[in-house]
């Protein structure tokens, strides 16, 4: 017998006990917790995705569309970058003042490569109020997993509001369980010496994020 | 009302003393209160020592001694927890190794109207100041029971902050176990010793005179530590402190 | 890391020379502090904490009840999405299928991502008899493996270590291992992270093959979730151009839409965060993107065992956030190393004995290694009742009874030590079904108290060679009663 079999076979015996449960999966949890935490406005919940992030020592700025450019140029200079990835799909907009030397995200560059980048530039696919999450999901301008993960810099663009949901349960709705996901919350931090939180470690140690206001008025920002 | 005081086996022996405080206290509040000689241990000891089927016949037992009363009424958190959530537990038990319904209906009865003292006199008779006296600076431990299993909350607090003359300390690490834990205390001596100390040092940091509880299996363990340890304080049981009156003071 | 638990004595000897010494003690009560005051905070956030607690425990019962379904779903989805699974009854298959598996890409050299599953195989021990040098990445794990040490705490693993400690093993032992640390490394814990970085980032930049566990596996889409901090799981997931994870066969949950439970309650739960710095979700393999070769090996090892158990299965809905050992008294006191098992605390008081079976020394105890005060099913993401399951448990060492063994149901002889105990249970209990003879005790005990001694021999010493004995006093409560009428005919007090 294969152990695929054994183990399906002591999964059916153990369960022997239990009666029938021919209810569907839809009726078998009570899902009675909130969608949602607390009610906001759009400008709140942008608020407090900021406050959230920075919170986790992410460094949030909050630019409109045109000053992207600046904002993004004036981030890696004031860093010191010298190379910086960008992946395919990014708006040519965004690094168009870059001064650092481009890296394309390529299939062909080794793990070496990356870890000579000083920094990295992506949008995201959502960003999430609630926890100070950006989800990225491999989509246009985010590029493959390690490009965000080996230089030490990472530069996120999140179009707000279109881009932002409240809360965990909303960000899972809105992405393809197929794509490879990251959600990254914060630089890479540790609790491992004596449960207190350091904040970086193997990931980016600088998270840059710039909340870009796509609304023409934001009155609703107050 | 018909009311029985499940004195529980402890007391019994070691603490008359707190039996006499509670027939004083709810005598003062109106409750003609009885006592059943036929009455003798809940059967946690057993129960939670792995000893579930000779816990068995002592929970028929309590049943038969107290099914006919109206409320059962004990000044232990932990042995009212022992009817209120292990008796159903035992009766499902029995029930499913196939051994049918039959303890399961027996036990049924005592099980909703078991209380221990502070859920009686908040819940059932609706007082909070029973008129009190006693004049001593106190710390209250939640015993774990009490605190959650029965969810006791903040009733023994409010009864406590009622009492005439009572200053009340708050306790650090209040909600943290004692290490008595049964059998735990001699299974595993050092690490019940350990707690027991660290809780009798956080009460003896507050300064009060007497380290209150709702469970005197606890106090036992932790008047043990102090003595022991030469702290200068006694354990009360809360029931002595709510019996305590100017004109009939406890100690 | 070398140190294994085999021969482990039991609980109480194991966690005396804990509870004596003054810088474990110290530590582990400085970080399970901390990180209970910061869990009590995070998890108040939530005003919905206890109906996404029940949602939780009713998503893995459910899981359970129809595990054979959902792995089965679980295969084919991983299958479509260019996975490859394996079935590993115990831990030896595991290592046989993981090492055949490292053997195939002709690489020497693994990185790890911190793994309970792989820990309990002992897959590092096997891989070394292969040939295979595993690398351990989580800084906790690197420290447990850099001081030849066991792991005690099952998210952070060097709990036992202070900062101090750390900074030695490092100097002490990077050499060893790859990249040494500097020579003026002081005991910051930025710069300790610093010089772990370093020290392990050539490895993920070299490292061909990555091992991993998962927290969670989605059976409706085949998507495996790992759960992190450090970014060292990001490396090892999407650096190698080989991944193998090693999953226990409980982890699947059924829908994608059930994360939306456990990613709000296992960061609150464990590290006390809103969310952790990463979360990595894959699917099977995906081109140009991570690895090439995506091997899920779900292993038993006792799991339907332990779901064969109307009680103890319950413990399988663990998603191991370590809220019980953080909020243990005992844990505190006692130490992750008495458990004697990569599952340390409460959880693992009810997890060894039941994957494990109850045989050793060790395992009989573990179920007495509590006072049942209920803390950890309170903090317990997914409401399992550990007292319950403890409770059971004892029951099963004192009293013996049908388990399942490897899928065969087998009878327990009770375990041996018990005997005394357990006359004594039954003669107590003869008694407390006859209030007469109860009397006749409490009345004898009367009668001799003043020639109790205050130390007691044997059993009772435990007792009291930390606490005094309660007196007897003259006369019990049911005499007293008896006597006064309930207080009536009170020769002090008078008539009331």
């Amino acid at each position: 017998m294969s152990s695929r079999d054994l183990i399906l076979g002591r999964v059916r015996h153990a369960l022997a006990d239990l009666a029938d449960d021919p209810a569907p999966y839809a009726q078998a949890v009570e899902r009675s917790y909130l969608r949602e935490h607390g009610e906001r406005t759009v400008g709140q919940t942008v608020a407090l995705l900021a406050d959230n992030l920075a919170d986790y020592r992410a460094v949030v700025h909050r630019c409109t569309g045109p000053e992207v450019a600046g904002t993004v140029a004036r981030l890696l200079s004031a860093r010191g970058a010298r190379t910086v990835l960008v992946p395919a799909g990014l708006p040519p907009d965004w690094s168009a003042d870059v001064t650092a030397v481009r890296v394309p995200d390529s299939l062909s560059s080794t793990a070496y490569d990356l870890d000579r980048a000083d920094s990295v530039i992506t949008g995201c696919a959502v960003a999430v109020a609630e926890t100070g999450t950006i989800v990225l999901d491999g989509g246009p301008g985010q590029g493959r997993r390690r490009i965000t993960l080996v230089p030490d810099h990472h530069i996120c663009v999140v179009r707000v509001p279109a881009q932002v949901v409240s809360s965990v349960p909303q960000a899972l709705e809105r992405l393809d369980p197929a794509r490879p996901l990251t959600w990254i919350s914060g630089p890479s931090a540790t609790s491992d010496i004596e449960l207190d939180r350091v904040e970086g470690v193997h990931g980016p140690r600088t998270l840059e994020v710039l909340l870009v206001d796509e609304q023409p008025t934001p009155s609703d920002h107050s | 009302m018909r009311v029985a005081l499940f004195i529980t086996c402890v007391n019994d022996t070691l603490y008359p003393e707190t039996g006499r405080a509670v027939v004083r206290l709810l005598t003062r509040l109106g409750v003609d209160v009885d006592h059943p000689l036929g009455q003798t241990c809940c059967g946690q000891a057993h129960y939670n020592t792995g000893y579930r089927h000779e816990a068995e016949p002592l929970a028929r037992h309590f049943a038969d001694v107290f099914g006919a009363y109206d409320a059962i009424v004990t000044p232990s958190g932990s042995c009212a927890a022992m009817v209120r959530e292990l008796y159903p537990r035992m009766g499902e038990r029995a029930r499913a190794e196939g051994r049918g319904d039959t303890l399961a209906r027996t036990l049924a009865p005592v099980v909703p109207k078991t209380y221990e003292l502070t859920e009686f006199l908040v819940d059932v008779l609706g007082v909070t100041d029973v008129g009190a006296h006693y004049p001593h600076t106190v710390t209250y431990h939640p015993t774990c029971h009490g605190l959650r299993a029965l969810g006791l909350g903040d009733r023994p607090r409010r009864l406590l902050e009622a009492v005439g003359g009572l200053e009340l300390a708050e306790l650090p690490g209040a909600e943290e176990c004692c290490g008595f834990g049964g059998t735990f205390a001699v299974k595993n001596a050092d690490v019940s010793a350990a707690m027991g100390t660290d809780k009798v040092m956080n009460a003896a940091s507050t300064g009060a005179s007497v380290l209150c509880a709702a469970d005197n299996s606890c106090l036992m363990h932790l008047s043990g530590t102090m003595s022991r340890l030469s702290v200068g304080m006694r354990p009360v049981h809360i029931a002595e402190i709510l019996a305590s009156t100017r004109e009939e003071p406890s100690a | 890391m070398s140190g294994t638990f085999v021969g482990m004595p039991a609980f109480p000897e194991a966690a005396r020379g804990a509870v004596h010494n003054a810088t474990l003690r110290a530590n582990l009560r400085h970080a399970t502090t901390t990180i209970r005051r910061k869990r009590a905070v995070a998890v108040a956030e939530l005003s919905d904490w206890a109906e996404l607690r029940e949602a939780g425990k009713q998503i893995k019962d459910h899981t359970l009840r129809h595990l054979d379904r959902y792995l089965e779903q679980l295969e084919d989805a991983v299958t479509a999405a260019g996975g490859t699974v394996h079935w590993a009854a115990d831990a030896d298959e595991a290592n046989r299928i993981v090492t055949g598996l490292v053997k195939a890409t002709g690489e020497t050299e693994v990185v790890k991502v911190k793994s309970m599953a792989t820990q309990e195989i002992g897959l590092n021990e096997a891989l070394e008899a292969a040939g295979i040098r595993a690398y351990e990445t989580d800084l906790a794990e690197l420290i447990v493996q850099l001081g030849d040490d066991r792991p005690s705490h099952i998210l952070v693993p060097a709990i036992h270590r202070n900062r101090g400690e750390i900074r030695d093993i490092f100097r002490a032992e990077m050499t060893r291992w790859g990249r040494p640390a500097p020579d003026d490394l002081t005991d910051t814990p930025a710069e300790l992270a610093e010089a772990a970085r370093l020290h392990l980032r050539e490895k993920f930049l070299r490292t061909k093959v990555g091992i991993s566990g998962a927290n969670f596996m989605v059976a409706e889409t085949g998507t495996l979730v790992v759960v992190e901090s450090e970014g060292n799981g990001r490396m090892c997931l999407t650096l190698p151009e080989t991944l193998i994870s090693v999953v226990g066969i409980e982890k699947t949950v059924p829908t994608w839409r059930d994360l939306e439970v456990f990613l709000q309650t296992l960061p609150r739960s464990s590290t006390a965060e809103r969310m952790n710095p990463y979360t990595s979700m894959w699917t099977g393999t995906t081109d140009g993107d991570g690895p090439r070769a995506f091997h899920l090996v779900l292993l038993d090892n006792g799991r339907t065992d332990t779901l064969a158990d109307a009680v103890g299965r319950q413990a399988l809905r663990c998603i191991r956030c370590s809220a019980c050992l953080n909020v243990c008294p005992v844990y505190e006191r006692a130490g992750g190393h008495a458990y004697g098992s990569v599952y340390p605390g409460p959880i693992g008081a009810i997890l060894s004995p039941q994957l494990r079976g109850t045989d050793s020394d060790i395992d009989a105890s573990l179920p007495y290694a509590s006072t049942l005060c209920g803390a950890c099913y309170e903090v317990c993401p997914v409401a399992i009742d550990i007292p319950e399951v403890l409770v059971h448990l004892r029951e099963r060492v004192a009293q013996g009874g049908q388990v399942t063994r490897a899928g065969t149901k087998v009878v327990l002889k009770p375990a041996r030590g018990h005997a005394a105990e357990r006359a004594a249970m039954r003669a107590t209990r003869w008694a407390l079904t006859h209030p007469g003879a109860v009397r006749a005790g409490q009345r004898l005990a009367a009668r001799t108290r003043r020639f109790h001694p205050s130390r007691l021999p044997g059993p009772g010493k435990a007792w009291t060679a930390t606490r005094d004995l309660p007196a007897v006093p003259p006369e019990s409560f049911g005499d007293w009663w008896k006597r006064t009428n309930g207080g009536t005919r009170d020769e002090r007090g008078g008539s009331r």
